[in-house]
């Protein structure tokens, strides 16, 4: 069976996730083969998610990490 | 990559904290810190309230640890927690205008991705410059609560489903809906903009 564009969309994240079932990821691997829109679209999905895992984007404040543990000492000592 | 409770023995150090031992608590939770202020960061959109609201998280599972029974891992039951405090904050908010917590049917009409003709790959690298990690991390923020949750538990933390299922007391159905959801709304503001740091890309958008 030969899908469309937009069926293949609704598989992305699957497809990326390696759980789609086999016959549905023949028919998006074979859409993909001569669809220049979709492989760039699954491309940049997955460039988008290599990116937003970097510990760049989301880093801890500065002394966090002390603070934390700072606070937390104060709460056992408490309790002693 | 192994998750965390997978290389140590954290019932064993859990027991050893409830038993008295609770300076452990400190090596219990290293791991763990990024996660608990990301999770927080996602969801209160401002660093020192997220830092606030993560070491709070921190207290509570320090106080109820001998209320944790083991069933869920460590982290997923550290990031429930972290979500309770995170919600409860919102909730208490009251000199902004209020974000919803109220989740949106999972069963919208499908998102449509931004379409271009090729993907020239952006490599790691381009996150040196301070302003394309802010534009990705503004792009996640900006997210609907329902489907910023699961994607920062998945793909910015790196969880398996079943484990970010667990932490949000949702079925693994509605991870994987959610998910497909978060990546394709970020694909569609992310792409055009990420195209303007390499601008020989052609691409459009069909709206």
């Amino acid at each position: 069976m030969v899908i469309d564009c937009k069926h293949v969309w609704a598989h992305i994240s699957g497809y990326l996730d390696q759980n789609l079932p086999p016959e549905v990821l023949e028919q998006v691997q074979k859409h993909l083969e001569h669809c220049e829109i979709c492989s760039a679209i699954l491309d940049s999905t997955r460039n988008i998610l290599i990116l937003t895992a970097d510990e760049r984007v989301f880093e801890l404040p500065l002394g966090f990490s002390e603070r934390l543990h700072a606070r937390l000492e104060q709460e056992i000592d408490g309790m002693s | 990559m192994a998750p965390i409770s997978d290389l140590r023995d954290e019932a064993r150090m859990i027991a050893s904290i409830v038993a008295g031992e609770s300076h452990l608590f400190h090596e219990l939770i290293r791991p763990y810190e990024r996660r608990v202020y990301v999770m927080a960061l996602s969801f209160l959109r401002n660093e020192a309230d997220a830092e606030d609201a993560a070491q709070e998280a921190f207290l509570k599972a320090f106080r109820n640890l001998a209320s944790f029974r083991g069933e869920a891992k460590f982290g997923t039951w550290l990031v429930s927690i972290t979500l309770n405090e995170a919600r409860s904050r919102i909730r208490h908010r009251d000199t902004i205008k209020m974000e919803s917590l109220d989740e949106p049917p999972d069963d919208e009409g499908p998102i449509s991705p931004a379409l271009l003709r090729d993907w020239r790959e952006i490599p790691s690298e381009v996150l040196e410059r301070k302003e394309v990690s802010l534009l990705l991390h503004q792009a996640v923020t900006a997210l609907p609560p329902i489907y910023r949750e699961v994607f920062t538990l998945r793909d910015v933390e790196g969880m398996s489903v079943n484990e970010a299922a667990g932490a949000l007391d949702i079925s693994i159905a509605s991870v994987k809906v959610r998910l497909h959801r978060a990546r394709m709304m970020l694909q569609k503001t992310l792409a055009p903009q990420l195209k303007r740091i390499s601008p020989k890309r052609r691409w459009w958008t069909w709206s």
